[in-house]
């Protein structure tokens, strides 16, 4: 499981002959603190640092030009939209595979996971040939003056295909480590289904559900590969957030392109610290 | 009644089921079988030449030796990280394994502009290295350098339960029967995160070769020298050659399955070596 809780309760072990001697202790330390600096706290402060460069002023142009604007805007609608439906989905996908047996049930996950393994880029390409104007769709719907792929639709489709297990993931996870006597319990106290997912186990999964949104809402806004080629670039249009920075990039307005970046930083952030109130809440007492 | 009872006794299986294959028959399967279905129609010459062209070779080259070198990159340092934070108390344990997590929750365009800011050659940390004749921005360095990025958090999360789940007794009893360290580590603690760490492997090695936003910058996509296989894929596409760009994605597909049977072969193998996995 890629997205396992991390492990910071367990107590560290002191005892001669199951440790090391304090020098190597220090230099294993060092080493995993300079990795992870220089791999990625230092790259994290050059986007604030590049973002602020030209002061605050020209990160305030940056982030309220229209243009950003309407990126702002295109991205929270997106999110919007992808973010409550692959929720419900992850729900009930997870609902279905903890709590029946049935054929299949390995080919379900795997076809879950499925939007870990495919590149991005593939994600697009998918939509293009099904969609497209040249796609096995595209004369259908051509026909009804319906434009996915280019359009606002593609966006939000290949947006929804890369973020689409991080909820299911996330609840299935409970729902399997807690098993299902509650709520089998409650139904045998005559409570209905609907009873059953809102006062059993949606209670139940709220921590994993939140920190499957947060990454689920991560993803989304922050998604640039399949979108990028779906997108189509139309100005005003179907630009999101990250490429709205890359076309800032390109034009040599690296400034603008990291004020732009540094909106999907802090998101990146907020997320992690949701994460760490999710740990912190759900863990057992 | 008795397949019902055979399934499980909570309500909601036809409705929950239902909903989730509908919605990945939508979302995922018609797409996914898009391509396949336009990679037929291509023809096999079609798809041969295309993804056998000097370029193509090129960029695939390139996306599998360096997604692979990430992956062995973030083994070893995988490994190390998750050893350390498991098995010490120090300050600032807590931001080291905040900062693993970054390379999940960090849009990969950004890691991508922030990668090329920091270790191009009047960067933060390019100048330093540009004098010792390292050039890693537009480079196949650069490459590695964000494949290695992008795939960082995968062995740390798989190998920290593993390791948080060893029973010390085992090291205990090496250490009396005399066992140094580096004997206790090599004989009773590799051995059992190993399959942990080659899951993680895969998974990095997955992330690394479909990964394009992380790239993109820091790459400059040239052409034979750093043109990973998902940006030629952009390329052809920009060009409305869509039979090419169906060529590579079949490929690039058919690492990924491989890579996806993998991990599900070595999860399998983890559990069956530690009973179920504590994390």
């Amino acid at each position: 499981m890629p997205f396992g809780e991390s492990i910071l309760v367990a107590p560290p072990i002191r005892q001669p002959g199951v440790t090391e001697p304090a020098p190597v202790r220090w230099l294993l330390v060092s080493a995993a603190g300079v990795l992870l600096g220089l791999f990625v706290a230092v790259p994290l402060a050059a986007v604030f640092a590049t973002a602020l460069k030209g002061g605050l002023g020209r990160y305030l142009q940056a982030i309220l030009h229209p243009d950003a604007r309407s990126a702002i805007g295109l991205t929270l609608l997106t999110a919007a939209i992808v973010v409550p439906v692959n929720a419900l989905f992850g729900i009930a996908a997870a609902w279905a595979i903890a709590n029946f047996r049935f054929r299949g049930k390995r080919l379900l996950i795997t076809l879950i996971d499925l939007p870990f393994s495919v590149s991005p880029v593939i994600a697009g390409l998918a939509l293009v040939l099904v969609f497209g104007r040249q796609g096995w769709m595209g004369g259908w719907l051509d026909a009804r003056q319906v434009r996915i792929v280019f359009a606002v639709p593609g966006v939000v489709l290949a947006t929804a295909f890369v973020t689409m297990p991080y909820v299911a993931r996330e609840v299935l996870a409970v729902l399997e480590a807690q098993g299902s006597d509650e709520e089998a319990a409650a139904l045998t106290l005559g409570a209905s289904a609907w009873q059953i997912l809102a006062r059993v186990t949606l209670p139940k999964i709220r921590w994993g559900l939140l920190y499957g949104i947060a990454l689920c809402n991560a993803r989304a806004m922050g998604e640039f590969g399949a979108v990028s080629v779906v997108s189509g670039h139309v100005r005003g249009a179907t630009i999101t957030l990250p490429l709205h920075a890359q076309i800032l990039y390109d034009q040599y307005d690296a400034v603008g392109a990291f004020a732009v970046a540094s909106l999907l930083a802090l998101l990146a952030l907020f997320t992690l610290v949701t994460k760490k109130y999710v740990e912190r809440r759900s863990r057992p007492i | 009644m008795t397949v019902r009872r055979a399934r499980g006794i909570l309500p909601g299986f036809g409705l929950s089921l239902g909903t989730t294959v509908l919605y990945l028959t939508v979302l995922v399967l018609v797409p996914l079988a898009g391509v396949a279905l336009r990679g037929a129609t291509a023809g096999w010459n079609d798809i041969w030449h295309a993804s056998t062209s000097a370029r193509a070779v090129a960029s695939f080259r390139l996306s599998f030796f360096a997604s692979v070198a990430a992956g062995a990159g973030n083994a070893v340092a995988g490994l190390l990280i998750a050893w350390v934070l498991v098995r010490y108390r120090f300050a600032g344990r807590s931001v080291l394994d905040a900062l693993v997590d970054v390379p999940f929750a960090l849009p990969t365009a950004v890691a991508g502009l922030a990668l090329t800011a920091v270790y191009s050659a009047d960067g933060w940390l390019g100048r330093w290295l540009a004098p010792l004749g390292i050039k890693v921005a537009y480079t196949p360095i650069g490459v590695w350098l964000a494949m290695t990025f992008v795939g960082l958090p995968f062995v740390v999360r798989t190998v920290q339960p593993v390791l948080a789940g060893i029973d010390t007794h085992l090291e205990e009893a090496a250490a009396v029967l005399g066992a140094g360290r580096m004997q206790a580590f090599a004989r009773v603690i590799f051995p059992t995160v190993l399959p942990a760490v080659l899951t993680g492997f895969t998974l990095a090695v997955a992330r690394a070769l479909g990964d394009y936003g992380s790239i993109v910058f820091i790459s400059r996509n040239l052409p034979m020298r750093t043109e990973i296989a998902p940006l030629l894929i952009v390329a052809r596409l920009e060009q409305y050659d869509y039979a090419g760009a169906t060529a590579l994605a079949l490929v690039l597909l058919l690492a990924s399955f491989a890579l996806l049977l993998a991990t599900n072969v070595l999860q399998r193998w983890s559990v069956r070596r530690l009973g179920p996995s504590p994390g």
